[in-house]
């Protein structure tokens, strides 16, 4: 490694723009650069900046690029608008195929939005991407900087090369040193809570340095949030399952392994009544309708304690629990929410068995729709056999039933009814607004007597075992953009010069307005003019249009 | 209760003419000739504040009534949100104006306010009853944050603004002569929808078109103001109103679209009145305002309320959303609409403090920068909730 030997003896390491010791700059490049420029990492080596041979070298360099770095934040922050033109294949319904969805309703551009993969654009391989470029160049670019930052800002000395001071933004020269002015402008600093460094008459003054580690503890919180949320892959990290529970109904809580089981004691909606509630809700019910005022299942939680899986025998109670919205049933690691429900189900149905012409009735007998029995015995002479049950009754094919799912919708059944003059049976055919013999015409018949209904809760049973992992990330983000922003890092020299002249200096990462009402204090009692702002005299000399000083100025990347 | 409902109302009304008034004394402070434009004390910048503070706190007092009267904090549908976003607009002012004391923001951002307070009651004022998604002490907690957070970016554009109408030559055609001017432009069309909305309010304009939805279903649009498009297959119920023969596709909310032909068409009409009155251009009509601006200082406030911004903001729009929705959603984040955007709006401003802290983007870019921001906000504001839907909908 190459070393720069500064006029003032001090060694520093390749790559260094201001000497360690006294600050002078060091190479040409350095001396043409803006001030700000260099004084952003205090012309300290950084890894980027001093190689660029090997390929890792140059992955390296291109990670740690200010530039890429927010590239990547507008290339990423772009393709997530676009995800938002049409909506995403998750908020649309699992009934509807997406390849004629969008064409269907978007037309055109629907469907090239369809063909681009942007239905499912947060989770296209491609932004997976984006998201770990922008992780490994935060990763990468702070490493390059902290660490000389670090160094750079522990080494610090006192007394700088005057071509140091006169480089700095705040920057005056006094003609006359005296040490009565000297203390007072330490007094007045050190009122400001500035820590005060002091030799052979030479000041450093300094506050805030800490928040100079703001950008690194944030992105450290950025880092781990995103590992929290890789996690989330990681098998027994996640469950996000769904249920559907009927009132009355027990069952295995999905993503439990059958521990825990569930036991619905019912589902309530209510809506806000114009009497009962607020008055002043009164306009807006009338002019939208009803509003919902509350979504409940009541539930109960069963543990079971022994047996196998799917043995439901030895349930112990856990817990009673009302599940509303915004008030999930928490147990365990694991949530449930409710999300759904569907109302007025099927649950039971009844018949009475009548003999046709005489109007004689017998039962009535009530079929369970989700567990029907096989057979209903009305007396002695009198009984029903089910012989085919079709819960979601659909039509026939090939003279059979169809039934495309076992809910309820539409329960058609298939009896054979039994009395003294038929001791074989006749066969019955009985669906919602339909009585079918088949067999030919029966002396008996079953009468609709009623039907019971029920409402069905939709729960989402979730575990997350990444939460904390994600809350500590966000919570280390949060301290370290407050501790980046809401506190600057200020520094003042005060240099005692050969001719027994004084030069003060000062410079800030940010908020220069608060550096200078700083000062303002520190000198109001020493007779002297507070140190110059350059930028500030500079601007005031260009006139309104003329300020374009900031042009090519992207010199750090 | 009804009684409170309606004192809140009065008290926001009151607020509205007190910023009104306010503005006019702070144009009153910088066109005084003692004045340096700058810091310092000044009569009339000091009445100005004074007054909006009062309008500050009268603002503070339709919204704690309108809390009280309703039982839940005011923050629940378009009209209430905005409307708390205005105010929050006011007290960022306050604090920058108490830091800074730049007394030329005050003439750009009461305003700005105003303009916001003002578009807000155009949606429905109606306190309504929570829904069970909005059930929780977190709606007060997330939705206050990001409208503070928002509020203090929304500064940055002022000074911004302020800094770019001073900053760009006007005697120069270009870009940014003309990107200027069409700021200052979408800010007459906002001008152009309040009027217009007014007007259909006061007269009770109203029609009715049955339609075709895209689910394929019968339904009825209700318009406001004549109708210059109509929705897929409309036919008009109501009669002796107007109808336009320019029917819409299924997936456009025709009704919406109408208010939005209308703000743009009354916008333009008084744009191009003002223009031939002043024969000057909107940027150069507002330039002497700012004649005495120090631009350093704009640079700094517009900075200085970003670093202050882009903290709370990140706190409520980020981390208050993401707990939130872990309760009431089942999951901290789902890429809806609304979220996806307050994710653009942290990104934007992420990039911005980059290009700012590494980059050295000073001065006119920042400038541009935060105008640019502050589209975004409004754009996440409004339009993501009228134009794509998602669960964050209000009513
Ligand atoms: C979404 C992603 C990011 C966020 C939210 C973020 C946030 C921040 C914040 C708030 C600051 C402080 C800025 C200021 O105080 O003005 C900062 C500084 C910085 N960030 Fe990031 N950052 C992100 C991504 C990146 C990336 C991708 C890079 C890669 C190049 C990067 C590199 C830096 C650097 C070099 C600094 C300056 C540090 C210093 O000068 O002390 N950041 N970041």
């Amino acid at each position: 490694m190459s070393e720069i030997t500064c006029k003032c003896g001090h060694v520093n390491p390749e790559g260094t723009e201001l000497c360690l010791s006294c600050g002078r700059a060091l190479t040409t490049d350095a001396e043409e650069k803006k001030t700000s420029d260099v004084m952003r990492y205090e012309g300290m080596a950084r890894r980027s900046q001093t190689y660029n041979g090997s390929i890792i070298d140059k992955v390296w360099n291109f990670f740690s690029s200010v530039k890429v770095g927010v590239w990547l934040i507008v290339i990423t922050l772009s393709a997530s608008a676009l995800g938002t033109i049409f909506p995403q294949v998750l908020f649309i319904s699992p009934l509807e195929a997406p390849e004629v969805y969008y064409e269907e309703r978007y037309g055109v551009a629907g469907e090239i939005y369809y063909i681009l993969g942007f239905h499912d654009l947060y989770n296209s391989w491609w932004y997976l991407l984006l998201i770990a470029a922008i992780g490994t160049s935060i990763i990468i670019a702070s490493l390059d900087r902290v660490i000389p930052l670090y160094k750079a800002l522990k080494h610090q000395r006192v007394n700088r090369h005057a071509s140091f001071m006169k480089r700095q933004r705040i920057y005056t020269e006094y003609p006359l040193y005296s040490s009565d002015t000297f203390s007072k402008i330490k007094d007045g600093l050190r009122n400001k809570r500035y820590r005060i460094r002091e030799e052979d008459g030479n000041l450093l003054a300094e506050k805030g340095r800490f928040s100079r580690w703001g950008p690194y503890v944030n992105h450290t919180g950025l880092i781990i949030f995103l590992i929290g949320a890789m996690l989330r892959f990681v098998p027994g990290m996640y469950v996000d399952e769904v249920m559907w529970i009927r009132e009355g109904e027990t069952m295995a809580i999905p993503g439990t392994d059958q521990e825990y089981f569930l036991k619905s004691e019912g589902f309530t909606v209510e809506t806000y009544d114009a009497d009962e509630d607020k008055e002043v809700f009164g306009a807006t019910i009338d002019r939208v309708g009803a509003i919902a005022k509350n979504f409940q299942t009541d539930a109960i939680l069963l543990k079971r304690e022994d047996g196998v899986a799917g043995d439901s025998s030895n349930l112990v109670e856990v817990e009673e629990h009302p599940i509303r919205v915004n008030q999930p049933f928490k147990f365990d690691n694991f949530a449930l929410y409710q999300v759904d429900f569907r109302q007025g189900e099927f649950r039971s149905m009844s018949f009475n068995l009548v003999q046709k012409e005489s109007g004689d009735s017998f039962g009535p007998f009530e079929i369970d729709l989700t567990q029907p029995e096989d057979e209903y015995q009305l007396d002695d002479d009198h009984r029903v056999e089910l012989m085919g049950y079709y819960p979601d009754f659909s039509g026939f094919e090939n003279g059979e039933p169809q039934s495309p799912s076992p809910v309820p919708n539409n329960p058609a059944f298939l009896f054979k009814l039994f009395s003294p003059e038929h001791p074989d049976g006749e066969v019955a055919f009985i669906a919602i607004q339909q009585n079918l013999e088949p067999l030919g015409e029966n002396d008996y018949q079953l009468s609709f007597n009623g039907v019971e209904t029920r409402d069905v809760s939709g729960l989402t049973v979730r575990k997350d075992l990444t939460l904390w992992i994600l809350a500590l990330g966000g919570a280390i983000f949060m301290i370290g953009v407050v501790q980046g922003a809401y506190w600057n890092h200020r520094r003042v020299w005060v240099k005692r010069t050969e001719e027994g002249g004084m030069l003060v200096s000062g410079h800030t990462n940010k908020n220069w307005f608060g550096l200078r009402k700083d000062l303002e204090a520190a000198f109001t009692n020493t007779g002297l003019e507070q140190p110059k702002d350059q930028h500030e005299q500079n601007l005031n000399k260009v006139s309104a249009g003329g300020a374009k000083e900031e042009e090519n100025r992207d010199t750090t990347s | 209760m009804t009684q409170l409902a309606s004192l809140s109302s009065t008290l926001l009304y009151v607020a509205f003419v007190l910023y009104l008034i306010a503005t006019a004394f702070f144009a009153g402070s910088i066109k005084s000739k003692k004045h340096t434009n700058q810091t310092g004390k000044n009569r009339w910048a000091t009445i100005a504040i004074t007054i909006t503070i009062i309008g500050f706190v009268s603002q503070l007092g339709y919204f704690i009534t309108r809390w009280i009267a309703s039982g839940h904090a005011p923050l629940s549908n378009l009209f209430e949100f905005i409307t708390f976003f205005g105010m929050m607009l006011i007290a960022a002012f306050i604090i920058i104006y108490f830091i800074y004391r730049a007394h030329v923001l005050g003439v750009f951002a009461l305003p700005i306010a105003l303009l916001i307070i003002a578009y807000s009651s155009m949606f429905p004022r109606d306190i309504s009853p929570l829904i069970p998604a909005l059930q929780s002490d977190w709606l007060a907690i997330h939705v206050s944050t990001v409208a503070a957070g928002e509020a203090i970016l929304a500064i940055s554009f002022v000074a911004g603004l302020i800094y770019l109408l001073k900053d760009v030559d006007l005697a120069k055609k270009g870009k940014q002569t003309f990107w200027l001017e069409a700021v200052l432009f979408s800010l007459v069309i906002v001008v152009g929808f309040i009027a217009a909305t007014t007007t259909s309010q006061i007269t009770g304009y109203e029609s009715e078109f049955s339609h075709i939805n895209t689910e394929g279903n019968e339904d009825v649009a209700e318009y406001h103001l004549p109708a210059l498009v109509i929705p897929h297959q409309g036919e008009l119920v109501t009669e002796n109103r107007f109808a336009s023969p320019v029917e819409m596709p299924a997936i456009v909310n025709a009704s919406r679209l109408n208010t939005v032909i209308w703000s743009i068409m009354v916008g333009t009409v008084l744009y191009l009145l003002t223009r031939l009155i002043f024969r000057r251009s909107i940027s150069a009509l507002l330039q002497p305002l700012v004649r005495k601006v120090n631009l350093n200082l704009m640079d700094e406030v517009g900075y200085r309320s970003v670093l202050i911004g882009f903290p709370v903001f990140t706190l409520g729009g980020l981390v208050f959303a993401m707990i939130w929705a872990q309760i009431a959603w089942t999951r901290f984040w789902g890429w809806d609409p609304k979220e996806v955007w307050a994710l653009i709006t942290w990104l934007f401003y992420a990039a911005f403090l980059h290009l700012r802290l590494s980059r050295g983007w000073e001065g006119n870019r920042s400038a541009w920068l935060a105008v640019i921001g502050f589209a975004i906000i409004m754009f996440n504001l409004v339009a993501v909730n009228l134009i794509i839907a998602g669960l964050h909908s209000y009513a």
